[in-house]
């Protein structure tokens, strides 16, 4: 009996833990009717953040897959003095407040900044641009990528690696065509992961790049500006995001389990196996 | 047919360092247990493994050169090297993994090792006998010089490993290059190759033919590697033909083999006749005792008493109806009887 009942508080617990973190996405959806929703996209403000967003993020995630993957695999898979320190250094973004990030870059990158004068005599001016949001985001946003790229080269069979030298590759066609299929699922995981992340960047942006609609103002800046005067707007912006974001947690699970049996998977996404 | 050789390779390894010279032109096994640095020679030979000292060349090409400084890295050696886990490549199929080292001509050893049918299958779904042989097939399609296969048996359970053996022993034999295999078990050595290495601890200790090996080992080491009984004792009086040992345990045995202070004696299981009487024959060793157990390995048992194990028929344990605890007793011919070491041996 007594069992029962501990049985019985656990499950009640977590229902309600459950039933917590899904209630703010039903507050959403509830007050937003899909046709409400798509209304809103046509309301300028909430159109330009989208595209702003879209934008940098793209180039973000563009920027820390292309700078990411190769740092990754260096960490992977070579020992080196000072190892353990660039890893860590990796995780630094991930533990800094987002607002003090936007400092630094400011302090780092702007125009009175360490770089500032360098960057201005090449013309170059960062803060309060596009290109300092994507700089915000691929800061803030890139080691939730890193890290699980880390783990998923780690995870790769070096007999593998070893077996694709033996038979006549090098170590660059080994790197495309062993490594990084085998990679792939766990790459993809760390991208949504960091996708997901970058879509929500607040902090940084709003620090090094400002809010200037069209220009710097992303969803959630817009968010934050839209919330005193249009509350449907506000709304509507969050409705879009948390679509985008369960499309990108779809991403990660099937990312995840891809990466966990590369031996047994099949052509199909879903596990279905090809041979039936 | 080509030669491959290591000419005093030193490779450097966590508790001992790998010190090697060894001539590779027709079928070679090296033998020994596990931590010996056998797989580390087959990975140096393949370049992943980079030694310290040494030279390694393969007919008039060098590979390895460590005084001119020559290190030809592992895809451009051209050798087969078959993994312990036979390392196939998850992500593809039985025939994309094939063609990974040769890009034409998949189909040749798709056929030649029975795997036509599997070509669309990923290594997940084949069995241990499969992968091992889409493995060979791989490791051959790079047409390699050499052929290095890593414990080839290990991996496969008892079942299995008797019919894989003797395809491979069928592969070896008609095969044009030369190939070295590693394997903690003499007796796959033995079956799969007619030159075999003992090492330990980086170092080899004898190479023979395996009939060499059983017949003259060179230490106590190589002895019970080989399968043999180990009794250590010290001469006790000389025959006018043999010299008498006795055990530790007051047995004394006769041996046609000469010896003085502590010596370790071996005995091969398959030169002992088992039976439940005292024997009365020519045999001049005999042991009684308790049979302390009974393993049955395929066709042939080892019957366990005292420090004695004897290899006889399954069907000679049936028709003695032998059973552990009964009394039996264990003769041996004092020319069934190797002196290998003397003054305590260097086990």
């Amino acid at each position: 009996m007594k069992r029962r009942i501990g049985f019985f508080l656990f499950v009640a617990v977590a229902v309600l833990t459950l039933a917590f973190l899904l209630l703010p996405i039903v507050g959403i959806f509830v007050h937003t009717s899909p046709g409400k929703l798509l209304g809103q996209l046509s309301n300028p403000v909430v159109k330009d953040a989208f595209i702003v967003s879209l934008k940098t993020s793209l180039f973000a995630q563009a920027l820390i897959l292309l700078f990411g993957t190769p740092t990754a695999f260096l960490l992977a898979t070579r020992r080196f003095p000072g190892h353990s320190f660039a890893v860590t250094l990796v995780e630094l973004p991930l533990v800094l407040p987002p607002a003090v990030a936007g400092v630094g870059l400011l302090a780092a990158l702007g125009r009175e900044g360490l770089l500032g004068s360098s960057l201005s005599a090449l013309g170059v001016t960062l803060p309060f641009t596009q290109t300092a949001v994507t700089v915000a985001v691929a800061y803030v946003a890139s080691p939730l990528y890193i890290r699980q790229a880390i783990a998923s080269f780690e995870a790769t069979d070096p007999h593998l690696t070893a077996a694709s030298r033996t038979l006549g590759a090098g170590p660059v066609r080994t790197f495309f065509r062993v490594v990084l299929p085998l990679a792939r699922g766990g790459l993809i995981a760390g991208l949504a992961l960091s996708f997901a992340r970058g879509l929500g960047e607040f902090g940084a942006t709003i620090m090094f790049a400002g809010s200037l609609q069209g220009v710097t103002q992303t969803l959630p800046l817009a968010i934050y500006a839209e919330f005193d005067r249009s509350f449907d707007a506000t709304l509507a912006m969050g409705g879009v995001l948390v679509l985008i974001s369960a499309v990108l947690l779809f991403a990660l699970r099937i990312g995840l389990s891809w990466q966990r049996s590369p031996s047994t998977r099949s052509q199909s996404l879903f596990g279905l196996s090809s041979s039936a | 047919m080509a030669t491959l050789t290591l000419d005093q390779v030193t490779v450097p390894l966590r508790t001992f360092e790998l010190g090697l010279s060894l001539t590779v032109d027709s079928t070679v096994a090296l033998v020994g247990p596990s931590g010996a640095g056998k797989s580390t020679v087959l990975n140096t030979i393949a370049g992943l493994v980079k030694p310290a000292a040494g030279r390694i060349r393969c007919n008039d090409e060098t590979w390895f050169d460590a005084e001119r400084r020559v290190f030809v890295p592992p895809e451009e050696r051209r050798v087969g090297l078959v993994f312990q886990d036979y390392a196939l490549f998850p992500h593809l199929t039985v025939r994309q993994n094939i063609e990974y080292a040769r890009r034409h001509g998949a189909d040749e050893y798709l056929d030649r090792f029975k795997i036509r049918h599997l070509e669309r299958d990923r290594p997940g779904s084949l069995s241990g006998g499969e992968r091992q042989r889409v493995a060979l097939a791989r490791a051959l399609a790079r047409d390699p010089k050499i052929l290095l296969l890593d414990e080839p048996l290990a991996a496969l359970d008892a079942h299995t490993k008797i019919d894989v053996r003797a395809e491979l022993q069928q592969l070896l034999a008609g095969l044009e290059i030369p190939a070295l295999l590693v394997t903690h078990d003499f007796e796959d050595a033995a079956a799969l190759a007619r030159q075999v290495g003992v090492m330990v601890d980086g170092e080899l200790r004898q190479t023979g033919s395996p009939a060499d090996l059983v017949a003259q080992p060179a230490d106590p080491f190589v002895a019970s590697f080989t399968g043999a009984n180990l009794l250590h004792g010290r001469p006790d009086g000389s025959g006018p033909d043999t010299t008498g040992v006795r055990l530790d345990d007051g047995t004394v045995i006769r041996t046609s083999d000469t010896g003085d202070g502590p010596v370790t004696l071996a005995v091969y299981p398959w030169d002992i006749t088992i039976s439940t009487t005292s024997p009365d024959d020519s045999a001049m060793n005999v042991i009684g005792g308790v049979i302390a157990g009974i393993t049955e390995l395929g066709n042939r048992a080892r019957v366990t008493i005292g420090p004695i194990s004897a290899e006889i028929t399954v069907d000679s344990l049936r028709r003695l109806g032998l059973q552990p605890g009964q009394y039996a007793y264990a003769s041996f011919k004092a020319t069934g009887t190797r002196i290998v070491a003397s003054k305590g041996g260097t086990e």
